[in-house]
């Protein structure tokens, strides 16, 4: 049975988790730095180059790391409810695919960064409240349509990149291909995504077990007194909102909007006043991870961390797949 | 007169341009319990799933206990009456007990966790339908009868006044059948609770039930007591398939001729 405690416990033993997430990215990199110097650093406000680079560099990565990975898990948890469907993740209702469009073009077009964000996120919000529009039109919104028209917006948008990555100058196609797999290099200003991360965790924790009775079924849920169509489409915002900045600001990181949720519900059971919370922790750990790796692994040169969330979250997840018949009966 | 539990008034049900019922009236009271016959397509899930609040009527209103589901809201409305579906598909696995504790949703405050007393209730619901030994099963790993005893459990964790049951033996075998409808049928007789359920038997239906509304295929419908609804003639002209009635003492049973 669920409780208060059990669901504290766990989620104080990932605030554990995701603190030394951020140690580490904050000693780890090319410019060695000990943990004292990090500590001087931090709280003493020391200078010279092990301070600079922890404060202006590794920290405000981190951060925005954190943030990015847990907008997407949170994202992933809460379209996986929406949805009813465990394959759901923050990228099947084509929010990334828009946002994907409007970078590239960005991109292509030889805008700043301020503009690639801004034309992503443009984009993230087009493909919104086209899937919205269309999947609500008639008045009826079943989980089907809505997964569908999202799937079809989605798939049009991975068609107009390809179109934009076959037309690009060859040296735009590495900025582009970066952006596609997700890159947090450019991360200085956490602040955004940060506040993002806190506004909607704080605007979906009030609403948590009325998602448990949404994930048992519309009509169930509605006799059992949840106000189903409101929280259906407050759900679909906040989760649109949350992808929206995280793929703004990092580019479209896959694996962890889908794995996270994954693994806190095969750890820790399916309820959304713990999975909630739970998954950001996590999520924002396995993104300040995967994302120090990307930096050091073959450093000086970074790898897309895109490619390292796969990578640790594949092995993980199968692991703990393959472990699930046993525990449960 | 004491107010009713369950009223519709000049009721017009439609879906797929097929008209249900008409101008329909119906009332239910505490103490009483319903059997909704017709046969398949008739409309007798629709018509359930209006009383439910879950789906708007063409014309015409429905009240329970007096007021409307729109003055209620959902979340008083759900502590008055409760509705068991048809099917349903679990998409993710949780417990047994987990999932009967959904049923105390309405009664819980927003930042509440289900309490050791939510739990009682959940196990002594468990119990009632023979599931005391399952509270820590996957429901995933229920058979279809077990998970609608699952759900019954969970619609008596909410305990509603009022029961609106689609199919509630459906999967079960004889002797869950029987035990279902008579915990529905005593709880109707000793707490202050009414029944509406579609049947498609019609003997269990006079046997368990004090009502009944015959839903048939042109849209017309019959709604009073058992005993002079529910006739060889009647179910004959409902189901297009003549019908015989067998008694048996006080039981009456009806067979294919």
């Amino acid at each position: 049975m669920p409780t208060r405690r059990r669901a504290l416990f766990i989620l104080a033993a990932l605030v554990g988790l995701a603190v030394l997430s951020i140690a580490l990215a904050l000693v780890v990199g090319s410019i060695a730095v000990s943990p004292a110097e990090v500590f001087a650093s931090l709280f003493q406000g020391a200078d010279g180059m092990a301070g600079e680079v922890v404060r202006s560099l590794r920290l405000p990565r981190a951060l925005a790391a954190f943030a990015c990975g847990g907008l997407l898990a949170l994202a992933g948890a809460l379209l996986q409810v929406l949805l009813r469907n465990p394959l759901a993740d923050p990228y099947v209702l084509g929010i990334s695919g828009g946002a994907g469009v409007g970078a590239l073009l960005a991109i292509l077009l030889g805008l700043t960064t301020v503009g690639i964000n801004g034309l992503a996120f443009a984009g993230a919000l087009g493909a919104m409240l086209v899937v919205f529009g269309l999947a609500h039109g008639d008045g009826s919104w079943t989980q089907t349509r809505l997964l569908l028209t999202g799937v079809i917006v989605a798939a049009g948008c991975g068609a107009v990149v390809a179109l934009m990555l076959s037309i690009a100058p060859e040296y735009k196609l590495r900025g582009m291909l970066f952006w596609l797999m997700g890159d947090l290099s450019q991360s200085n200003d956490p602040q955004l995504v940060l506040g993002v991360l806190t506004a909607v965790l704080l605007i979906s924790l009030p609403f948590a077990r009325e998602l448990n009775l949404l994930a048992r079924g519309a009509d169930t849920a509605q006799t059992l007194g949840v106000a189903v169509e409101r929280l259906r489409r407050g759900v679909y915002i906040v989760a649109s909102v949350a992808t929206a900045a995280a793929v703004t600001h990092a580019g479209s990181i896959g694996f962890i909007g889908l794995i996270v949720p994954h693994l806190v519900r095969l750890a820790a059971g399916n309820d959304q006043r713990l999975l909630l919370p739970a998954s950001v922790l996590a999520g924002g750990s396995l993104l300040v991870i995967a994302d120090t790796l990307a930096r050091t692994i073959v450093a000086p040169q970074q790898l897309p961390v895109g490619v390292l969330t796969a990578l640790i979250g594949v092995p993980v997840f199968l692991f703990l797949l393959a472990r699930d018949p046993q525990t449960r009966r | 007169m004491t107010m009713p539990l369950l009223q519709a008034q000049a009721l017009t049900v439609a879906i797929g341009g097929k008209t249900i019922c008409r101008d329909f009236d119906l009332t239910l009271h505490v103490g009483e319990c319903l059997a909704i016959l017709g046969r398949n397509g008739a409309g007798k899930s629709t018509l359930l799933s209006v009383l439910a609040g879950l789906r708007a009527p063409q014309a015409g209103a429905v009240r329970i206990a007096g007021a409307s589901y729109a003055t209620l809201g959902p979340r008083r409305s759900a502590l008055i009456r409760g509705w068991l579906p048809q099917a349903r598909a679990d998409a993710f696995s949780s417990t047994v007990l987990e999932c009967a504790l959904v049923g105390r949703h309405p009664h819980l405050a927003r930042w509440d966790w289900e309490s050791e007393h939510d739990a009682q209730i959940a196990r002594a619901a468990l119990a009632a339908v023979g599931l005391a030994d399952f509270a820590a099963r996957d429901v995933q790993t229920l058979s279809g009868g077990e998970r609608q005893r699952l759900a019954i459990a969970t619609l008596l964790t909410q305990a509603p006044q009022l029961y609106l049951l689609d199919e509630p033996i459906a999967h079960l075998d004889l002797n869950h059948q029987i035990a279902a409808l008579q915990l529905f049928a005593e709880r109707a007789a000793q707490e202050q609770v009414g029944c509406a359920m579609v049947m498609h038997e019609p003997g269990l239906a006079v046997r368990f039930c004090d009502r009944a509304l015959l839903l048939f295929d042109d849209g017309s419908t019959r709604f009073g007591a058992c005993a002079d609804v529910v006739t060889a003639e009647s179910l004959s002209r409902l189901y297009g398939y003549p019908l015989r009635e067998i008694r048996d003492g006080e039981q009456r049973w009806f067979i294919p001729a």
